[in-house]
């Protein structure tokens, strides 16, 4: 129900905010590109809200270039092909300066085109399968080398996980990070044998007999792992049956990468104590700015129980990278700003920078984390300094030879061996 | 008589048990535990799992108290002074306790302390450790707990408290577990007649750590030697395996099973209340997966409703869910439907659009967000049969839950007078309006009557699935699969062919994958339809080819 509250007087601050400004010349345009509707509303609303959020700051501080800030909030309502709609609606008609948006890789890739047919500015919050790097877009989540690998890198060494299964919902990002790790297991000498994927529906509820099979597979004697790219809704019949079957985090323990503090709250969190997750950001990380912004969060919702979550700090970081793009470039011009981005770099709200790079990726800390009985998570493992984004993964045969450079190179897939630029940035 | 002097042997045990703890030496402020407990604060997490054996070998009697708070989460640190306390968290404040002297030591707020945090490894550690403590335990069943536990990770040290326990324990139970947790660290031993008498001891044992261990046994290893030396050894766990995979084969057979009857219960379900308003009545009603989604929600308002009953709430939500869901389809047949009879299309279209409709009320007044729907206590975990069979109990409710709608609808439907009226009007309408039967009456009802199964079988899917706007949309099309299988118009087609979809499509998921089996069944279903457009159990009778 909170949402709907939210909803109510959210819009009314949109309408102060467009009556606010004197003029159309004296605002730089926004746009807000996340489904308010439809499956992904869930996490979606969350980012729009918190780029919102941002934005009545930035104009507290009057604006940037001396400029109000104007958002345009438009809804393509978990609708892949009517994100591509929208955006050529806020590039073409709103003509908005930057776009802040899209949380499925399939929305992104919808999008692509537009921006890059349009020469517009597209900042991306979520983490990815990576094998992309284009000039219109900063990805500010995470590659995968920036989360799937140094968790894989845990379990292998502190853990002592001999034996894997990958578990995935059936879409494009399980299955890319999914072959990235099977490739980067098998490197590291762990026999075919030894690894099981395996996939499911998307809203999958029926979970006993996977379970039971993952059960199996875990009770032969040698350390078991499950690693986890389900998404969205399936995620809690998954950890309701890991519970009912008494899987305990201690004999098989799962790692998650889409389960974050938000997909928690809605569950008994009392049987997945211990159960991980693989993130850049967690709520539970005491830092003195990480406060602050929580502190802030609160205020501007006025619910002191939103959880803040990573994607919304990607969000925060991404919307103070093009602040400080802007301000250095003079302009709010996209190219101007994609030409002025690489090199900056914010403060993390954990503590460390992030650095925005040739790639279009930005550098980010690694924490792996326990789930609490609170529905927190309890850091046991980080990185000792940021990690940067590797747009083209090393251990897969076709992209280890890419490389994205943006500054020196000018292409997002450039191949060092044969030297000759193409994919889907070839103009 | 007998209990009593059972019940005097196990105190004594218990007592003696104490004694040898307190044989220990201790003082008022042992410096072994002292000096530990100050090295925890800045401890890593494997350095914290050392500092913890360390204090279970100083056989201080306070050690339980500290590890018990440390696996709750409840130990914590003094910021100012880096000194640890036992804590009780109330609100915004903690009660500190200090573990040495068991003295009070003052209310502080949550800023001035942090808690000690703990892994899965320090977490698995700590379980072991605690166990030790429980193992002198007065009841039987605490006792068990704590044997089964320790075998999780059995060393020199605890196989030797096991054995010192083993003499003393008197329940047969505690007993056979520890001798066959012994009998599976034996097989490690150099001298062959205790591998020998663990493999023959172990013959019957279901436990996969045993089934691991006996495999490693008769296997080549990587340098081609077996695991096991002596063939006369080896010959004897070659027969263990054999005689252990039988029974595993046929336990997996059993499990196989059951999770597709409850699958199938699932289906049937989702589909009986469908049954009734497409099957009897004709009516293509696409709002059916809504009316679920009507029962799911009306489950989270009770239980919001009575946040202290929860085990109790979801009996009281069948009824609400009947009631709710019912009301919503009187309402959809008498405003819409019943304007539409003998329109199948503009029906489909009409029922379409109140499924829309639906869908977005939940949204605006719940949120587009899943709520979270509570599983009473009696509803979670799972019954362990033996070691290689276990049912959750969620999946068996579900199976004696639909059996019990079936037969409580198949009653309504030949034994009441509604049942009777509904039969009439769905075989031959003109004559029982003849006949003086309300047939616009009738058709109200029993599109209620459908609804409110629809809404029953909601409460049931609030504790399977996610309670949101989307729930009905995810079941549609299982529950018109479903009810055209089993032949329109037929209860016990629908039961049947639900179960018979559940099981084939647990059979087949092991070979193929969820969303294979998945397709495979469609697939199947298209070609059964084209071979008998009627389902597996075709009506007969003067209304059949209507």
């Amino acid at each position: 129900m909170n949402d709907g509250k939210m909803m109510r007087w959210a819009v009314p601050a949109l309408l102060t905010l467009t009556w606010g400004t004197a003029s159309a010349e004296d605002t730089i345009k926004i746009g807000v590109l996340h489904s308010l509707s439809g499956t992904m509303a869930i996490s979606e609303t969350t980012l729009k809200d918190t780029v919102l959020m941002m934005i009545d700051e930035q104009n507290k501080k009057g604006g940037v270039l001396g400029k109000k800030l104007e958002a345009v909030v438009v809804d393509p309502a978990s609708n892949w092909p009517l994100f591509a709609e929208k955006a050529a609606e806020l590039l073409e008609k709103d003509k908005v300066s930057v776009v802040f948006g899209c949380w499925t890789s399939v929305s992104r890739k919808s999008v692509l085109p537009v921006f890059e047919k349009d020469k517009g500015l597209l900042f991306y919050p979520v983490q990815y399968e990576g094998e992309e790097s284009s000039r219109d877009v900063i990805y500010t989540g995470a590659a995968p080398n920036q989360q799937a690998i140094p968790a894989i890198d845990y379990l292998m060494k502190d853990v002592g996980v001999k034996r894997w299964v990958l578990e995935g919902t059936d879409y494009v990002y399980p299955r890319t990070t999914n072959k990235i790790l099977e490739a980067y297991l098998q490197q590291k000498g762990v026999k075919p044998e030894d690894i099981v994927v395996n996939y499911t529906p998307f809203g999958f509820s029926d979970w006993t007999s996977e379970v039971a099979k993952i059960k199996a597979f875990g009770s032969a004697g040698r350390k078991t792992a499950v690693v986890s790219t389900i998404n969205g809704d399936a995620n809690v019949p998954f950890y309701k049956e890991l519970g009912n079957q008494k899987i305990s985090a201690e004999d098989i323990p799962v790692v998650a990468f889409s389960v974050g503090e938000e997909e928690l709250s809605g569950l008994d969190t009392k049987p997945l104590v211990g159960h991980l997750a693989a993130w850049n950001y967690f709520e539970s990380v005491s830092s003195p700015l990480n406060k602050e912004w929580i502190a802030k969060w609160h205020a501007y919702t006025k619910n002191p129980k939103r959880t803040f979550n990573d994607p919304m700090e990607a969000t925060v970081i991404g919307f103070q990278l093009w602040v400080k793009a802007v301000e250095k470039a003079g302009s709010a011009d996209p190219q101007r700003v994609i030409a002025a981005l690489p090199g900056l770099e914010v403060p993390n709200l954990t503590g460390g920078f992030a650095k925005v790079l040739p790639n279009h990726h930005i550098t980010k800390p690694v924490y792996i984390g326990e789930i609490r009985s609170d529905g927190q998570f309890n850091v046991v493992w980080k990185t000792d300094k940021e990690v940067p984004g590797d747009a083209w993964s090393d251990f897969l045969p076709g992209s280890k030879d890419i490389e994205a450079d943006w500054v020196t190179l000018n292409c997002g897939n450039y191949n060092t061996k044969t030297k000759v630029c193409s994919g889907q940035n070839l103009k | 008589m007998q209990s009593l002097t059972r019940n005097l042997i196990l105190m004594l045990g218990w007592v003696t048990g104490i004694a040898a703890y307190a044989g220990a030496p201790v003082s008022a402020d042992n410096p072994g535990l002292a000096a530990l407990l100050a090295k925890i604060p800045d401890a890593s997490y494997a350095d914290k799992r050392v500092l913890v054996v360390k204090m279970v070998q100083t056989r201080d009697p306070r050690v339980h108290a500290v590890l018990r708070a440390l696996l709750d989460d409840s130990l914590y640190v003094r910021t100012s002074d880096n000194h640890v306390f036992i804590g009780e968290a109330d609100q915004d404040s903690i009660r500190l306790t200090d573990p040495l002297s068991s003295q009070a030591a003052g209310v502080v707020s949550t800023d001035s302390v942090s808690t000690i945090g703990v892994n899965n490894q320090l977490r698995k550690t700590l379980r072991v450790a605690l166990a030790q403590f429980d193992l002198s335990d007065p009841a039987v069943d605490v006792r068990l707990a704590a044997v089964k536990e320790m075998l999780r990770a059995l060393d020199a040290d605890s196989q030797a408290v096991l054995r010192s326990r083993l003499a003393e324990e008197h329940d047969s139970a505690v007993r056979s577990q520890i001798q066959a947790g012994l009998a599976l660290a034996d097989l490690d031993s150099s001298d062959s007649s205790i591998r020998l008498a663990a493999v023959r001891a172990l013959s019957r044992n279901l436990n996969p750590d045993v089934y691991n261990r006996l495999s490693i046994m008769v296997l080549k290893g990587s340098e081609g030697t077996y695991g096991e030396p002596e063939p006369a050894i080896r010959a004897a766990a070659q027969e263990s395996l054999r005689v252990i995979e039988r029974y595993r084969k046929f336990y997996a057979a059993v499990q196989t099973l059951i999770y597709g009857l409850s699958e199938g219960s699932v289906f049937v379900l989702v589909a009986i209340g469908l049954a009734i308003t497409f099957g009897v009545m004709g009516v293509i009603n696409m709002a059916h997966g809504e009316l679920m989604m009507l029962g799911a929600y009306t489950t989270y308002v009770v239980q919001l409703l009575m946040p202290n009953h929860i085990g109790l709430s979801i009996v009281v939500a069948i009824p609400a869910a009947f009631v709710v869901s019912g009301a919503i389809g009187i309402a959809i047949e008498r405003g819409i439907v019943r304007h539409l009879y003998g329109r199948p299309l503009e029906t489909l279209l009409a029922t379409f659009g109140v499924s829309l409709i639906l869908q977005q009320a939940a949204r605006d007044i719940f949120s587009a967000n899943n709520r979270p729907v509570i599983t009473p206590d009696w509803l979670a975990g799972s019954l362990q049969i033996n070691d290689v069979l276990a049912i959750t109990y969620n999946r068996l409710y579900i199976i004696i839950f639909t059996l019990a709608l079936f037969l409580g609808l198949l009653a309504v439907l030949k034994r009441t007078r509604l049942g009777l009226d509904v039969r009439a009007v769905s075989q031959n309408r003109e004559m029982a309006r003849v006949m003086g039967v309300r047939t616009a009456w009738v058709d109200a009802l029993t599109f209620g009557l459908g609804s409110g199964i629809a809404g029953i079988a909601g409460v049931a899917l609030s504790q399977l699935t996610n309670v949101g706007p989307n729930l009905g949309q995810s079941y549609i099309v299982d529950s018109f699969m479903v009810v055209v299988f089993g032949g329109v118009g037929n209860l016990w087609g629908t039961e049947v062919s639900g179960n018979a979809l559940g099981v084939v499509n647990k059979l087949l998921e092991p070979y193929t994958g969820a969303v294979l089996a998945k397709i495979l069944v469609l697939v199947f279903l298209i070609f059964f339809i084209q071979r008998r457009p009627r389902g597996l159990f075709a009506q007969k009778g003067r209304n059949a080819d209507g």
